[in-house]
């Protein structure tokens, strides 16, 4: 699968790392945990993590010096894979607790999941923050799992949230997946060029999740993943 | 959005054990080799409560817990004599991706806040181990049901949630390994009046006791044991010879079951869910 690439997990602080080291060596990849700019740049993909809140999960990568360091390496085109609160932080900025600015690589804004939605059953109040399993489904007709992490998934399948908060991208051509939320539909993972990020976990997510690791080690090995 | 099932592994040392009321643990096999089996029949999460921590201080989880992470895919929680932010962490990097703690939280609440602003609310379980005392009383118990706390469960679960507990794991020991159902009353009265998802657990001999603390009992998410471990253990080899250091093996070498338990497998008790209209995940789904 994907012998001989190489990743780089952001340690700042914040997150399990531990599950997505396995589900990447699981897919073959070399894995580093760094916080160092120099091993970050000579890794073939940057996987951001987080769990958490925004600001404190922005403030510690302030502290570490890797704001202007993970944007430039993203724009030089590097590909950066974002995951839980990785994902959220990419966009301009969130509405946790204020209003804070993100690495706005993402155009859009986070926003909070809607209070008081029914469960698809209609019996039950959905509670916030959703924890468990959730359907992932493509937002549109086209055709955008091809070539990307979410390639060969079966439209539907579930991956694993935890969360409070969901991003809202400006622009829509960038949603890769929507999930539905007390009826509510909100993006749940995301493709721009070299950037991919998914509010689930899918190193969580049994062998649905792991498909994904597998689909990114692919996209590293063939050069596709830009 | 689905309703979450849970097995719940209770460990004794190196062994997979299962009791009443929490007593008289019976050795059932190799812990790891019955998560694997569960992850592998489509588990939405795995919870081990190591059974003995709390009593004699011992940590020995951490190597299994080690084990068990590599291979699974699903959230693994740990519960059993974390008392410190240190023990806290210790699990987390062994594998785990949720603790639960009891015990600690009891003795000193703060550690629910500090370990919350530390690792994420989302990582901090609070297990609530109650008894429902004659007069009708719920009683919050420490020390894996040794230690009466004095604490009203029902209060003890509002204040956990206000200091940070990112989900409430419910235990009813009076009701634990009988087969009598789950503690609809309690359940639902702490589901219904916490923002954070609640897991029953304690007391289902049967498939519907699962519908019907998710119907009746507004639970989030289901831990289930005896049900489940008494059917694995008939379609997992059994080595008695391997848990002769520690515990009860009797049950093991009889060869028996469990006659207060209509025990079935987990795709049984998924599809019975799926068809009787629960909103959960399916057993196995193509990738």
């Amino acid at each position: 699968m994907g012998e001989g690439v190489s990743i780089a997990i952001v340690d700042y602080g914040l997150g399990n790392l531990f599950s997505i080291g396995q589900a990447c060596r699981h897919a073959g990849m070399g894995v580093e945990v760094t916080s160092d700019v120099k091993t970050l740049a000579s890794a073939d993909a940057i996987l951001l993590p987080g769990v958490g809140a925004f600001a404190d999960a922005m403030q510690a990568l302030k502290d570490r010096d890797l704001v202007s360091p993970l944007k430039d390496l993203c724009d030089a085109g590097k590909p950066l894979i974002g995951v839980c609160l990785g994902l959220q932080l990419l966009m301009t900025e969130s509405h946790e607790f204020g209003s804070h600015q993100g690495l706005d690589l993402i155009r859009g804004t986070v926003e909070r999941l809607p209070e008081g939605g029914l469960a698809p059953d209609g019996k039950r109040t959905l509670k916030v923050p959703q924890v468990g399993w959730n359907r992932v489904a493509a937002p549109d007709e086209t055709d955008k799992w091809a070539n990307s992490p979410l390639e060969d998934l079966k439209d539907g399948t579930y991956m694993y949230f935890v969360h409070s908060y969901h991003a809202n991208p400006t622009d829509a051509g960038v949603v890769l997946s929507v999930s539905d939320f007390g009826g509510v539909r909100y993006c749940s993972s995301i493709r721009k060029g070299n950037i991919f990020a998914c509010q689930f976990h899918p190193e969580r997510s049994g062998d649905s999740g792991l498909k994904v690791y597998e689909n990114i080690a692919g996209m590293l090995k063939r050069g596709d993943f830009k | 959005m689905t309703i979450r099932i849970i097995p719940r592994l209770e460990i004794k040392g190196p062994n997979l054990v299962k009791g009443i009321h929490f007593e008289g643990l019976r050795v059932l096999g190799k812990p790891e080799a019955f998560a694997k089996s569960y992850y592998q029949a489509g588990a939405d999460e795995l919870i081990y409560v190591d059974a003995v921590a709390s009593l004699y201080g011992r940590n020995s989880l951490l190597d299994l817990v080690e084990r068990t992470a590599k291979e699974i895919f699903v959230p693994l929680t740990v519960a059993g004599g974390l008392r410190t932010l240190d023990d806290i962490r210790e699990v987390l990097l062994a594998g785990a991706d949720k603790v639960a703690i009891n015990t600690a939280a009891v003795a000193n609440p703060d550690l629910i806040s500090q370990a919350a602003r530390k690792y994420g609310s989302s990582t901090i379980v609070v297990l609530i181990e109650f008894i429902h005392h004659g007069d009708g009383r719920y009683e919050a118990f420490t020390d894996f049901g040794r230690e009466s706390s004095g604490l009203d469960a029902f209060d003890w679960a509002m204040r956990a949630v206000e200091l940070g507990a990112g989900e409430i794991l419910l235990t009813s020991i009076d009701r634990d390994g009988t087969g009598s159902g789950y503690d609809l009353d309690l359940t639902q009265r702490i589901s219904q009046a916490v923002s954070v998802p609640v897991i029953a657990g304690g007391g289902c001999g049967m498939k519907e006791h699962v519908g019907d603390v998710i119907r009746d009992g507004s639970a989030d998410a289901v831990s289930v044991a005896s049900l489940l471990h008494y059917n694995m253990i008939k379609s997992l080899p059994r080595d008695t010879d391997d848990f002769a250091d520690e515990g009860n093996v009797e049950f093991l070498n009889r060869g028996g079951g469990n006659k207060k338990i209509q025990d079935c497998s987990l795709a049984e008790l998924k599809s019975y869910l799926v068809e009787n209209g629960f909103n959960v995940r399916p057993d196995r789904e193509a990738v």
